[in-house]
């Protein structure tokens, strides 16, 4: 078993951080990589991106928000209760690089995989600008760790209780027409991702999504991580999760991340009334 | 004695009892459901006991075939699995799984002019009675010679590497990429064609003699090669199998309800997901099923497939049924659950709505021509004869390729054109000092009986190097 020795709830508790025992793990895991967690033996294989990990500790952080059956059993898991498997750590690890300006951009749960990248940009000499959103206020996670992990950060929400009033990518695009930005990192909602990379396209700024499709194995034995980059399959799990925003075709992620969304959403409200019953 | 023979002759190769294609065809228990006693001392005294056997022969690991029959008809089931076991360490795996029928029973002498003897069927008995009833003692382990093995993947040559160096006092540990043991035995064949309780209790019984197992080891992402070394392991053995799914790279493919042949059934069987709700790992629900190829690996995918409830399921195959290369008794067990062969047949691109969901395939006739490199006709595509067929869910089992992932990670580990492991047919040296390889990592997609034989040979070398040197 995988122990949880920390665990914590952000965002109302639709957002949970488990920091979990596993030393392996801890001791390879870099930026951007992820790990495959099992809750129990009828479980779900489930991806997850590690936000943190403490090789001296043995210890690696995750945070996941609350979306269907598999998470919602995650939730429910104690400190000192555990997982049943971890896997990792799985994917190529983030290729940081001191470029000068870089910018990076965080929905929802993506900041939490930002956050750690973020850390690493800076930690070799970018000048970091960092733009997060969340639909309102009571949801935006890890603020404080963003400002400390960047030179500069802008808050924004979509219902304006909070920091700019709007999306990411309306700031992003005032960063851009007065910064000379080397790159952009954006991680989060599909949508979001995909709109970053048509705004940073017209600028012609180097662009870099992390992807989160289905997956089973992570390791390229099943091909269900498949996405279409530059017109050409790749797997997820091992040619990625990290790819060219300019290149990928998001709709095409979009329609496979609905592949099993009727069976899950039936899966995950047979769960609920089970757990308020 | 003439008299004796000519009984044999004219005593009928029992058939295995089997559920019925009605019923079986909608479940996921295993099909044959094995011989009785009496099945089996009356299949065992067909066998004429030839002085040069051509059964041992047809067979990779060399089983006395002759030897372990005998025995059944004297009523000694430990001495026939002893015999067994001292070539081939899965004989309940092997007896359901094993090509017979281009292996031991194709060259019986029996065989040349009726039925053959029934081999595998009497092979699984032994091992199954052995199961059931044995003493489960434990065969002599001789005295720890204080070497370390890792063994890696714990497929069918894994496991076999495991067994037979923990035997020889060795300290082996198995590290598997999955959260379990087993390899293709598990994740790939189904529940109705080898039961995962008999696999587990392989793996049990390698426990128990003193080989340690850890899941969740992705070699050459949790621990490389080299830190296995550096960690005071003096051999290793990767047997990590052809687990990279092949695609036919035609338009359309990324359509949701398009599958490869191993996502769907590590669904299946891995993670259980026929039993979905129940478990929760969802797997798609066809109505109308395709799929793609025409070997074991297909035949599964298929009976899969009508299993959870298609309405009907497709073999879409480009050669004809004479080159398809699945076991015999699995395109016969197909055929009787209602499974239809399209053969001469290819896709040529997939069609889905606006919702990105499957919806078609576009297919092209075929007809053969000259025998190409592998010796079969080649299929040459018809003029003009595309037509529609409706799917909703394709499965794609075209054939596997070589994994990568830790053959990237070990620039030293020298492979062949299609990123094999290059390593020794007779020893299962690779290039690199102090480690071996084989399986289907070696040979490409096989069998798993030549799994076992390459772990075999490669458990003696590696005994051989840890007593005199490299
Ligand atoms: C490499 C990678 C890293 C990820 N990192 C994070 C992270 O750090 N934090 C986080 O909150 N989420 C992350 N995700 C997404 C997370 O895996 C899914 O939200 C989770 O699997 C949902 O499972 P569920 O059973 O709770 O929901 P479900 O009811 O199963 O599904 C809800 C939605 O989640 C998606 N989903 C379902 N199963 C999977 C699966 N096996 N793999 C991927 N997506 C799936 C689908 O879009 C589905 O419609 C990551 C995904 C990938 C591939
Ligand atoms: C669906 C299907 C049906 C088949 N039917 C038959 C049949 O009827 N008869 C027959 O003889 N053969 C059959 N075969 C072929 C047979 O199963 C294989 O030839 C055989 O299993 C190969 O054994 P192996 O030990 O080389 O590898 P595998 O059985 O593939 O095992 C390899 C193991 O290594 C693990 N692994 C991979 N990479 C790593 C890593 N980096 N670190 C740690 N572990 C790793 C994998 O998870 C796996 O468990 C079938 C194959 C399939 C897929
Ligand atoms: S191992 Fe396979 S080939 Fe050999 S005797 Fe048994 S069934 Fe036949
Ligand atoms: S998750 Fe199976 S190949 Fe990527």
């Amino acid at each position: 078993m995988f122990k949880i020795v920390q665990r914590k709830e952000m965002a109302g508790g639709t957002i949970v951080l488990n920091e979990i025992e596993a030393p392996l793990i801890a001791k390879k895991a870099k930026p951007g990589q992820f790990v495959i967690l099992k809750a129990n033996e009828a479980g779900e294989r489930i991806p997850l991106t590690m936000a943190d990990s403490n090789p001296e500790k043995g210890t690696i952080t995750i945070i996941y928000m609350v979306v269907g059956k598999s998470t919602a059993i995650f939730k429910a898991l104690k400190v000192g209760e555990g997982y049943q498997d971890v896997i990792g750590p799985l994917g190529k690890p983030t290729h940081l690089e001191k470029l000068g300006t870089v910018v990076c951009v965080g929905g929802g749960t993506g900041i939490a995989v930002l956050n750690p990248i973020t850390k690493g940009l800076k930690e070799i000499g970018n000048n970091v600008i960092s733009i997060i959103g969340a639909r309102s206020k009571d949801i935006l996670i890890l603020e404080d760790e963003m400002q400390v992990a960047s030179h500069k950060l802008h808050v924004c929400t979509d219902d304006g209780s909070y920091g700019h009033h709007g999306f990411v990518t309306e700031v992003l695009k005032q960063v851009l027409e007065k910064e000379d930005v080397k790159l952009v990192v954006a991680i989060g909602p599909v949508p979001m991702m995909k709109f970053v990379s048509k705004i940073t396209k017209d600028f012609n700024v180097p662009t870099m999504v992390s992807l989160n499709p289905i997956m089973v194995d992570g390791t390229g034995m099943c091909g269900g991580c498949r996405v279409s980059v530059g017109g050409e399959t790749k797997f997820a799990c091992v040619d990625g999760p990290e790819f060219d925003g300019h290149k990928v075709d998001f709709d095409e992620l979009m329609r496979r991340l609905q592949a099993y969304s009727e069976d899950e959403k039936k899966c995950y409200n047979d769960y609920c009334t089970l757990q308020q019953a | 004695m003439a008299e004796k023979a000519e009984t044999k002759k004219t005593t009928p190769r029992q058939a295995m009892p089997e559920q019925k294609p009605e019923i079986r065809r909608r479940n996921f228990q295993e099909v044959p459901v094995g011989y009785t006693m009496e099945h089996a001392m009356t299949e065992a005294s067909r066998c004429l006991q030839c002085k040069k056997p051509g059964c041992v022969e047809g067979c990779p690991v060399g089983v006395d075939i002759p030897g372990f029959i005998n025995l059944i008809t004297k009523g000694d089931m430990t001495g026939a699995i002893r015999n067994l076991w001292a070539k081939n360490s899965l004989p309940a795996v092997c007896g359901r799984v094993c090509p017979q029928e281009i292996q031991c029973e194709g060259l019986c002498i029996v065989g040349k002019k009726g039925d053959a003897v029934a081999i595998g069927n009497l092979e699984r008995f032994v091992a199954d009675y052995e199961r059931m009833h044995g003493s489960g003692e434990l065969p002599p382990r001789e005295k720890p010679t204080g070497k370390k093995i890792a063994v890696v993947g714990s497929g069918p040559s894994g496991l076999t590497v495991a067994g037979d160096l923990v035997r020889k006092g060795h300290d082996v540990k198995v590290l598997e990429a999955f959260h379990k043991p087993g390899g293709v035995l598990v994740y790939g064949i189904p529940e109705f064609r080898l039961p995962k309780e008999i696999v587990f209790s392989e793996v049990a019984f390698l426990e128990r003699l003193g080989a340690k197992l850890e899941c969740n080891q992705v070699v050459g992402r949790t621990v490389s090669l080299d830190e296995l070394f550096e960690e005071g392991y003096d051999a290793v053995y990767l047997g990590v199998g052809a687990g990279l799914p092949k695609f036919m790279n035609i338009p359309g493919e990324n359509l949701v309800g398009i599958l490869s042949a191993n996502e769907y059934l590590t669904r299946a069987n891995l993670m259980k997901a026929y039993l979905y709700p129940e478990v929760d790992t969802p797997i798609p629900i066809g109505k109308n099923v395709v799929v793609l190829g025409a070997g074991n690996v297909a035949m599964d995918s298929a009976r899969t497939a009508m299993r959870l409830g298609a309405d009907s399921v497709r073999i879409v195959y480009r050669r004809s049924r004479d080159e398809m290369p699945a076991r015999k008794a699995e395109i016969h067990h197909a055929d009787e659950e209602g499974i239809e062969f399209f053969l001469l047949t290819a896709p040529t691109r997939f069609v889905g709505d606006d919702k990105g969901r499957l919806t078609g395939m576009e297919c092209l006739k075929m007809e053969l021509g000259e025998p190409d490199a592998s010796g079969r006709r080649r299929p040459i595509p018809v003029k003009g004869s595309e037509f529609m067929m409706d799917c909703d869910l394709v499965i794609v089992a075209v054939g596997a390729g070589a994994n990568p992932l830790l053959t990237q990670t070990t620039p030293d580990l020298a492979l062949n054109k299609w990123g094999y492991i290059n390593a020794d047919p007779e020893t299962g040296k690779t290039t690199k000092k102090g480690v071996w390889a084989g399986g289907d990592i070696v040979t490409g997609s096989a069998t798993v009986i030549l799994a076992m034989g390459a772990g075999r040979k490669a458990a003696d070398s590696i005994h051989n190097y840890l007593t005199w040197g490299w």
